[in-house]
């Protein structure tokens, strides 16, 4: 096969990237990063955020982790199982990668899963938190900085359990993230649901649903609509005036900056949960977002700092090993052990690679510089772990 | 199941037929008149969208926006149809298939450098932001009335057009007879350029209109896009009447099926297979109705060519 | 043109050769190949066949192990780009919904496996005549319709498809199903590792490049490019027309779940996104590219089109811009696919 010259920068690489990591009894002299995210097509914001995120804390770390020189490498999974299972098998493959991080979308990462786990890589979720690999199929070489998909949902579901709401209409897609985040939903909910509805991936309108919502009688709405849908309902649900009746609550990513930032005016007064916000008051955090804004020129969203926080835990990690990155059992401790200054404060790992953390509510209002963004309110569930833990047998290493 | 539910039902569905309509309309007569398949279309979509979003936000005003939008998309179509598509009439459907699909991953990324990867926003103006009440009990929300009013007026525009003017009838007689109205003396070039011109000013429209509905972002197009194919199909490439119809079928048959369909699978099966098979039944509604109407009529519903 | 080609035969309501001349005819036919005939071209098809053979060998040697798998994808890809070149290039059928059958022929092998069964051969038997029967199932309602309409009615089964695979959790849904394991081929041959399954794929792709060869060069590949060429002129002579193209669209759906199911077994991994239209649009794009309507389109669209993706998304990730330009530049320059550049065919 005739080598194109990318190819060969790409094999030189990896040559000297041998010549690096030689024996695992050695230290290595650089870590390397394979960063797999969307960064194409209608979900490349929140890659994007990550990558920002992740940069950011690279740049305070002063480029290194542990005192090695950082190599990051980027790639694009294009949202796509298919494609992204192939890059992520180069990354570990051909550029041995020491560490993997960046996979925004469920159904991506249980595709990238195992050649990652297979080559005893260590995957640091920044985003991704499917229930499988926080039950049945957990494995050793897998972190969540982030949440385990049904974390969110459930804090809401407290929440307006709470607040005492007494009539609940749900909305989530038709397939299974959906139907997991409405079950996490109605786990803490136990009022009446007077309407639970799935609508396909694909649908733009929702006048139908929205005519139900009204003709059921609820007095509050809950959805898990993930980016552009949930941009469309909220439009038109301030448009049908439900919004006066009906008060909103979402999950926090439905409700962070690029949301806001695309809906504006009609989301004030929607509730939402979240295991960070811009607000909190610790150091680690008001140096990241006064970073991250005058770096990118936008607020930072919960993505950008789950990014940030994979980063400062790889920091972390490879301090503690001292540049061993060869002793996969030292490593993974030290990765368990978690202890780094994370930007939402406290943080813990859960016997299944997912964190153990408080989740927050937050209102959308507009801030002391007529801003519309995010007010954390309080505190919904301190050290919160997922429901699938107890699912988990970890395998050895 | 009450009165004003099916109410509310109707005008949703007669609204969303409306929207694919705007649409629907300058694929149909790109398709019939210069015979051409059009991917990008879904694009000037999107630009258009963008453009309305941008302007609108920057002067502060929907209508300056819209109508800018609507002649700087018109502009940009004139210049896409003299520049590259202007070549692809001549070739065969795959080849037009390949060149406008390259259009489309390059405009999507274009609009993505220019706008970037985020979602921006597109509000309706303040008067119509909200509800009115058509009916004691019975709120509707206004901007979807205007939609309604729109599209019914695009429609009665474009029949004027159509039927009423001279471009109009040069635009028929290409429609069902591209080699006749060339040896009759039609000034094909300048007609070809000008539908196409219109058909991205009612992109631009359709855009700047579901905008304050729909995520303004990248991609959107491709979406609604399939919806638009097949509509003309359904309704018969070349004919705008067939669009409109086409379009209303669509609007709904789809919305009805995502109302009676969970209803009335919730009857028949129980709430938790209802669950699971409802929705899927619900989206492919459509493509179902599509392949009946292939399956008897194979031209369409009302085709331009006799 | 083709009329030297067909000699009408006596007795019109078959195409058999039914008369001793009629046989004489077409043995003679056979002896010198015409517009309808495709050349294997020996000399630069074995060479191509054996650098495929030697790639495991020299990519191992050059410390680049990883490029096999690649290798062994764009092979797949190029299968199902030449079972649709098949119908759509020799056929004339633009079948808009060819994703759907590399999708029931990945799902077949996926769901095999989920109930336990690991032999190859079986699972490479049921995706190839499951997606067959589906083909069998579309293209009986589809094929009565022409032209633009046909294509928009086998996008919509396949929008169908993708849609009914997304809501059914027990399969997964859009989450996709993970296969533990690669099947067992049952020769000792150890099909997890890379160069293994790369000979599976590359000695499976040989094969049916051969037989679609031998199959267009055949009296039904005549006929069915005859029947591309001019349909109502092949009814008139007798050809049953719709069972012919009925015939061609099974097999080439049968070919693309045989495809699916190496790219399943490939990837440890089935998806609904397999089925996208999308992915029909990204298989008819590699067709066109290669050349619509010649033996090796398939084979050197699928190449292209993917070599191209995997070093522009390496540059920028603005990546998708690249790839329009050079498509771009393809249709205006090269018309009927990058084939025709070399070989100077007459077009369809």
């Amino acid at each position: 096969m005739k080598t194109i010259d990318l190819k060969s920068l790409h094999f030189a690489l990896a040559a000297a990237a041998l010549f690096c990591l030689a024996g695992p009894a050695q230290a290595a002299d650089k870590v390397k990063v394979g960063m797999l995210s969307t960064l194409s097509g209608p979900g490349a914001g929140l890659g994007i955020d990550i990558r920002d995120g992740f940069n950011l804390a690279l740049k305070h770390s002063g480029g290194k982790f542990g005192g090695l020189p950082v190599e990051l490498i980027v790639a694009d999974d294009q949202a796509k199982p298919d494609a992204a299972r192939q890059t992520a098998d180069r990354l570990v493959k051909q550029d041995k990668v020491d560490f993997m991080t960046g996979v925004v979308f469920s159904n991506v990462m249980l595709a990238v899963g195992k050649p990652i786990f297979d080559s005893k890589t260590f995957y640091i979720s920044a985003n991704a938190g499917p229930s499988q690999l926080a039950g049945a199929q957990c494995n050793p070489y897998f972190f969540n900085v982030a949440w385990q998909n049904d974390n969110l949902h459930e804090a809401v579901g407290k929440t307006v359990q709470d607040k005492g709401f007494k009539k609940v209409a749900l909305l989530a897609p038709n397939y299974p993230a959906g139907k997991d985040a409405l079950a996490g939903f109605k786990r803490y909910f136990k009022g009446e649901i007077a309407s639970e509805a799935y609508t396909p991936l694909s649908q733009l309108d929702y006048g139908a649903e929205l005519s139900k919502m009204r003709a059921s009688g609820a007095d509050a709405v809950y959805i898990f609509l993930p980016g552009g849908l949930g941009i469309n309902f909220i439009k038109q649900f301030v448009g049908a005036g439900l919004s006066k009746d009906m008060t909103l609550f979402g999950p926090g990513f439905s409700a962070d900056e690029d949301v806001i930032r695309a809906v504006g005016e009609p989301m004030l007064g929607m509730f939402n949960s979240s295991q960070w916000a811009h607000d909190m008051q610790n150091p680690v955090n008001k140096r990241f977002v006064a970073d991250f804004q005058k770096d990118y020129g936008r607020m930072p969203t919960l993505y950008a700092s789950q990014g940030y926080d994979a980063a400062r835990l790889m920091d972390a990690a490879v301090r503690d090993v001292k540049g061993n990155l060869g002793d996969k059992a030292a490593l993974r401790k030290a990765i368990a052990a978690a202890k780094f200054d994370s930007v939402r404060g406290a943080f813990k790992f859960n016997s299944n690679g997912y964190p153990i953390q408080d989740y927050y509510l937050r209102v959308i209002t507009r801030d002391a510089q007529g801003r519309i963004t995010n007010r954390t309110l309080n505190t919904v569930f301190k050290d919160h772990a997922d429901a699938y833990v107890g699912e988990c047998k970890m395998p050895a290493l | 199941m009450t009165g004003i539910l099916v109410l509310e039902q109707s005008l949703n569905g007669l609204q969303f037929g409306l929207m694919l309509f705007l649409l629907a309309a300058g694929l149909t007569l790109v398709f019939g008149i210069m015979d051409m398949i059009n991917l990008a279309h879904g694009s000037l979509y999107m630009i258009g969208a963008y453009l309305v979003a941008s302007i609108a936000l920057g002067s502060g005003s929907f209508w300056l926006g819209l109508a800018l939008g609507m002649a700087a998309t018109a502009a940009i179509g004139a210049v896409l149809e003299l520049t590259v598509l202007r070549r692809l009439y001549q070739r065969d459907h795959l080849s037009q298939v390949l060149g406008t699909f390259a259009i489309l991953l390059m405009s999507n990324e274009a609009v993505r450098w220019l706008w970037g990867s985020q979602p921006i926003e597109l509000n309706p103006p303040a008067a119509l932001a909200g509800p009115v009440e058509l009916l004691p009990g019975f709120s509707y929300p206004a901007y979807r009335l205007f939609i309604i009013a729109v599209g019914l007026a695009a429609a009665g525009v474009l029949y004027l057009l159509v039927a009423r003017t001279r471009l109009g009838m040069q635009v028929r007689a290409g429609a069902s007879n591209r080699e006749m109205a060339l040896a009759m003396g039609v000034d094909v070039r300048r007609l070809f350029t000008l539908v196409f011109a219109m058909g991205a000013a009612l992109c631009a429209l359709a855009g700047g209109m579901l905008g304050p509905l729909l995520a303004v972002q990248v991609g959107m197009g491709e979406s609604i896009l399939i919806l638009a194919f097949v509509v003309i199909v359904i309704g018969g490439i070349g004919s705008i009447r067939g669009a409109l119809l086409g379009a209303l079928l669509v609007g709904v048959v789809d919305t009805a099926g995502r109302t009676l369909i969970p209803y009335g699978f919730e009857r028949l099966l129980g709430p938790d297979l209802a669950a699971s098979v409802g929705p899927a039944v619900a989206a492919i509604l459509i493509y179902v109705l599509m392949a009946a109407v292939l399956f008897f009529r194979p031209q369409g519903l009302f085709p331009a060519h006799g | 043109m083709a009329d030297t080609e067909i000699k009408p035969v006596e007795r019109v309501d078959t195409a058999k050769a039914a008369t001793p001349v009629a046989a004489a005819s077409l043995a003679s036919m056979r002896l010198a190949p015409g517009l309808l005939d495709h050349p294997l071209h020996w000399r630069t098809g074995l060479v191509l066949l054996i650098a495929l053979v030697l790639l495991p060998t020299l990519a191992q040697a050059w410390g680049q192990g990883f490029y096999v798998g690649v290798a062994s994808r764009i092979l797949i890809f190029a299968l199902a780009a030449t079972s649709l070149n098949l119908i759509l290039g020799f056929g004339g059928m633009v079948s808009f919904g060819h994703a759907a059958f590399v999708g029931v022929g990945a799902y077949a092998a996926g769901i095999l496996m989920q109930h336990g069964f690991a032999s190859a051969w079986l699972a490479l038997a049921l995706a190839f005549v499951a997606a067959g029967a589906f083909a069998l199932l579309i293209g009986a309602i589809s094929l009565r319709t022409r032209g633009v309409y046909f294509i928009m009615i086998t996008l919509a089964f396949a929008q169908m498809l993708y849609y009914l695979m997304v809501s059914l959790k027990t399969y997964g849904g859009d989450d996709g199903l993970s296969l533990d394991s690669r099947f067992d081929l049952a020769f000792g041959l150890d099909l997890s590792q890379d160069a293994s399954f790369y000979y599976l794929v590359l000695a499976l792709a040989v094969a049916v490049f051969v037989g679609v060869q031998r199959l267009l060069n055949s009296r039904f590949g005549h006929a069915l490019q005859a029947i591309r060429d001019n349909e109502t002129r092949m009814a008139a002579i007798g050809f049953p027309v719709l069972r012919f193209k009925l015939l061609a669209f099974v097999l080439a759906g049968a070919l693309a779940g045989l495809a699916g199911a190496l790219l399943a077994q490939l990837g440890g991994f089935v998806s609904p996104s397999m089925m996208q239209w999308s992915e029909s649009g990204m298989l008819m794009v590699m067709v066109i590219l290669g050349g619509v309507g010649h033996l090796y389109g398939g084979l050197v669209g699928a190449v292209v089109f993917l070599v191209l993706e995997e070093v522009l998304s390496s540059i920028t990730i603005h990546w998708q811009f690249g790839l329009g330009a050079v498509l771009l530049a393809v249709v205006l320059l090269a018309p009927n696919g990058l084939l025709s550049l070399r070989l100077r065919r007459q077009s369809p």
